[in-house]
């Protein structure tokens, strides 16, 4: 094992002649999953020293790249060439030791094991077997110190909160030599100012003629970083571009397929009456801290705000999810002593985990049961106990037809539906019954661009059809396109609420940071918030 | 470069802080409780039944914990993968008829060469272990079947191969050497077996802690998906986890079978029960990732205790496995509420 200091990898071979020859070239790749063509003829070269984002929405084959690169599945078509070598029966052992460091969004970290043996696992100094525990030791703390990360080698994973594991996680990837660096969108969970040391870090790969593959959707990070964009959309190639040569909208366009605003639809402003309000709501890990908020009938109302700032705790705070300190909840005007989901849902108050997976759906049952499974102590679905298939499958049918569901077998097992699908499985059990108050939680969170203006539509008419609707989203765009009233929240506390023309994405990013750092930092709060 | 002070002062550390409270309380919790338990059970012990802290008693709690440490660290190792070993009784049973019957056979070509025969008996015995191990680690790793499931098949095909071979009648003859010489061997007044139980556990916790081996387990049962990703070669490790958890248990069978002075079907019947609660109690997860072979083997003297505790008062038998039986949940049941609550 070769024991260099990390942030000096080789450079290239072959010196001046093969300077900008290409580090990775593909061509014609092609990768298939039972049923999906998840990568079609997809052609992607970097060369030494450049940051090439990869660009698409959820689904659209980033991930499935990335992984062929780093050799966690071969592709089924195509020629994978690396530094002039074609590659074949790549695995994530092979690609490691050749120089493909692979960063990724699901941690490749072992909670019960310590940042140290983290950072070694798979490639550990050692002797016929035996650890070199002192060795492995120096250099974790050489890493750690040459990368500027506030980790102490001796902590276990479990124990980091995300932003640290995504340190950690990177400097695994710097641990050893390294040729290609892939970072698969690592700034989901860090701080601006973590961010900023990240790319200071990937500015001082570059230099050193290592090429990044950095999978985003930001754009800010995109002009900041990029050198060129490659973007994909349903598992195929659109085009790679010269990021200086390319506007925002351009880009967009070319991942949607669609311009920008046709996406979203109009959605009427006719607020009523309020039907859902708290006041001093605080729960017990105060995630959410006394917050006062509400939302009137036929009115979209969405909530901003950073990962783990507390949106979603207060949705599920409502519903009954989260153990309630202090505060009230008032439902259509009367008061909601101790929330539970069973009694929401009677009350008429719905909530959509972001989580479908974990939360949400039954994967190995039918559509037809997991469509029906909160509305099952509805009369029309079951006397005495027992249930009415026939009124559960014509049920089912109905909201296949109305939400498009596909396939449209009722008998289909979840587990074999795309994402927008999966999601609309879910949000029919909010339509079997009378609802009057929806709570979205990340509605369009991995789900496909068709999928999502679906669900754009299905907001628009629950909204115009008289019912309180709560968009709360990471994804500003929704934030911004569909809400009449817009809050922000930080910290668990609502910092801001912004109406009509207010809403639009610099006001909102100017809530999300933290005074006190920016201040400290000297710098102006987002010079970069496109 | 740049930032890094102020990377420094930003990336205060509030979770830290947190965290290694925790720590210390969980340490507390695993390490405290189960020594605090035992130094009470030995108190209140010596005070209702004297007979309790006569030397000849100890070494008889201390002997039978050494067989329940042994194949414990053999259980701990299959569950720190994530995985579970219920053919470990059975194998106790199946090398103690294989290591008889082969030393029987070769006495009768070897007459004179007792060394001889007795290593290959004891080669063979392991070799039956071996194999078992093999066989779960093979299809647990490759055909993806629930190791409960595939252990509980090795259970019935070892113990059935057991009974076949002897037909359910001890099997007696084997060499002398064996049987009294090394099986009721003593040094300094302790049995021999003590002695190789600590020389194994100091080996297995060398192992766990010094060897690639050792973390690759760890690292597997924590999370699979990593250690692949990792470079880390999952299935042989997970073959290699069976197999070496099954050659312990064949090692415990050998000295039990010296122990008893004939290879038996039935023996080893109710370790298999015992090995994942002493597990359990010396904190080993269920969900892998977690354990540590110095906890389980305080885990298994503790069981030892137990019993002994319950023969001293002259608790009857059928009783005894009752009260094994709630120790065994109530074990699971504080080693699930603990990892709850450190999550949270």
């Amino acid at each position: 094992m070769t024991t260099n200091t990390t942030l000096n990898p080789p450079t290239a071979t072959g010196q001046s002649s093969a300077a900008n020859a290409p580090l990775i070239d593909m061509k014609g790749i092609q990768k298939r999953f039972p049923g999906v063509l998840a990568l079609d003829q997809i052609e992607f070269e970097l060369r030494p020293g450049e940051v090439h984002v990869l660009f698409g929405e959820n689904g659209a084959g980033k991930s499935t790249l990335i992984n062929v690169i780093s050799g966690t599945f071969p592709q089924d078509g195509g020629t994978y060439t690396f530094c002039g070598e074609a590659l074949s029966n790549l695995n994530p052992y092979r690609a490691r030791q050749i120089g493909i460091s692979p960063v990724f969004q699901e941690f490749s970290l072992a909670p019960d094991l310590t940042i140290e043996e983290n950072l070694f696992l798979g490639r550990e100094i050692s002797k016929g077997g035996v650890l070199n525990k002192s060795e492995m030791r120096t250099k974790v703390a050489q890493v750690l110190d040459n990368l500027g990360f506030d980790l102490s080698a001796k902590q276990r994973v479990a124990e980091l909160s995300r932003a640290q594991q995504q340190m950690a996680e990177i400097a695994k990837a710097l641990l050893h030599d390294v040729r290609v660096l892939i970072l698969d969108e690592p700034t989901a969970s860090l701080s601006e100012r973590e961010t900023e040391r990240l790319f200071e870090i990937i500015d001082d790969l570059k230099a050193q003629g290592v090429g990044i593959i950095y999978v985003s959707h930001r754009m800010a990070e995109i002009k900041r970083l990029a050198d060129r964009v490659t973007v994909l959309r349903d598992g195929r190639l659109v085009g790679t571009v010269e990021a200086e040569l390319v506007s925002e909208e351009k880009l967009i366009e070319m991942m949607t397929g669609r311009t920008f605003e046709a996406m979203f639809p109009h959605i009427e402003n006719r607020a009523g009456d309020t039907l859902l309000q708290t006041s001093g709501l605080t729960t017990r890990d105060r995630l959410v801290d006394n917050v006062d908020f509400n939302v009137k009938a036929g009115e979209v109302v969405g909530i901003a705000g950073l990962v783990g700032c507390g949106k979603s705790e207060l949705a599920r705070a409502i519903f009954g999810l989260e153990d309630i300190e202090s505060g009230k909840i008032e439902l259509m005007g009367q008061p909601v002593t101790r929330p539970s989901p069973a009694h929401m849902l009677k009350r008429g108050l719905c909530y959509f985990p972001s989580d479908r997976v974990a939360e949400g759906l039954a994967l190995p049952r039918s559509v037809r049961e997991n469509m029906t499974l909160a509305a099952l102590d509805l009369k029309a679905f079951a006397s005495r106990g027992f249930l009415k298939i026939k009124s559960e499958r014509r049920i089912a049918d109905e909201m296949i037809r109305r939400l498009t569901v596909a396939p449209g077998d009722p008998e289909k097992r979840v587990e074999f539906l795309s994402g927008g699908n999966r999601q609309k499985v879910m949000l029919a059990r909010g339509l079997e019954r009378d609802v009057k108050v929806y709570l979205f939680d990340e509605p369009t969170v991995g789900i496909d661009v068709g999928a999502k203006a679906e669900i754009y539509n299905l907001i628009k008419e629950m909204a115009e059809g008289g019912a309180a609707v709560v968009v709360i989203s990471s994804e500003l765009p929704e934030v911004i396109h569909l809400s009449h009233r817009a809050y922000v929240m930080h910290r668990g506390a609502l910092v801001a609420e912004l109406t009509g023309e207010e809403i639009v994405e610099a006001t909102i990013l100017a809530h999300f940071f933290d005074r006190d750092h920016l201040d400290e930092a000297g710098e102006p709060p987002l010079q970069d918030a496109g | 470069m740049r930032g890094n002070t102020i990377m420094e002062k930003i990336l205060t550390p509030i979770h830290k802080a947190e965290s290694r409270q925790s720590a210390v309380m969980r340490r507390l919790m695993v390490l405290g409780l189960l020594p605090l338990l035992m130094i009470v059970l030995c108190i209140v012990l010596g005070m209702i039944e004297p007979k309790f802290l006569r030397s000849a008693n100890l070494i008889n709690v201390l002997r039978n914990a050494s067989f329940l440490m042994l194949i414990a660290s053999g259980q701990m190792m299959v569950l720190i993968i994530g995985g579970f070993d219920l053919s470990i009784g059975a194998v106790v049973a199946l090398t103690s008829v294989t290591t008889a019957l082969s030393m029987n056979a070769l006495i009768a070509i070897f007459p004179d060469s007792y060394l001889l025969v007795i290593s290959l008996g004891v080669l063979a015995g392991l070799g039956a272990g071996a194999a078992v191990g093999l066989l779960n680690g093979f299809v647990v790793a490759l055909m993806k079947v629930s190791p409960f499931m595939v252990t509980l098949g090795t259970l019935s095909i070892a113990s059935g191969l057991a009974l076949y071979m002897t037909q359910g009648v001890p099997v007696y003859g084997m060499p002398d050497l064996f049987t009294r010489d090394f099986g009721r061997m003593r040094i300094f007044n302790l049995p021999v077996v003590i002695y190789l139980t600590a020389a194994m556990l100091i080996l297995i916790w060398w192992m766990m802690n010094h060897t690639k081996f050792g973390k690759y387990m760890y690292a597997i049962g924590s999370n699979e998906h990593a250690a692949r990703v990792s470079g880390v070669k999952v299935t042989f490790y997970i073959v290699a986890t069976y197999t070496a958890c099954s050659m312990v248990a064949a090692l415990t069978g050998i000295l039990l079978t010296a122990r008893v002075g004939s290879g038996e079907a039935g023996l080893g019947a109710t370790l298999m029960m015992e090995s994942i609660a002493a597990a359990v109690i010396g904190g080993v997860s269920l969900r892998g990732g977690v354990g540590r072979v110095e906890m389980v083997a305080l885990g298994a003297l503790f069981l030892a205790l137990v019993t002994n505790a319950m023969n001293l008062l002259r608790v009857d038998s059928k009783l005894q496995t009752i009260v094994i039986g709630v120790v065994i949940i109530l074990a699971v049941g504080i080693e699930t509420y603990q990892s709850k609550r450190v999550k949270r």
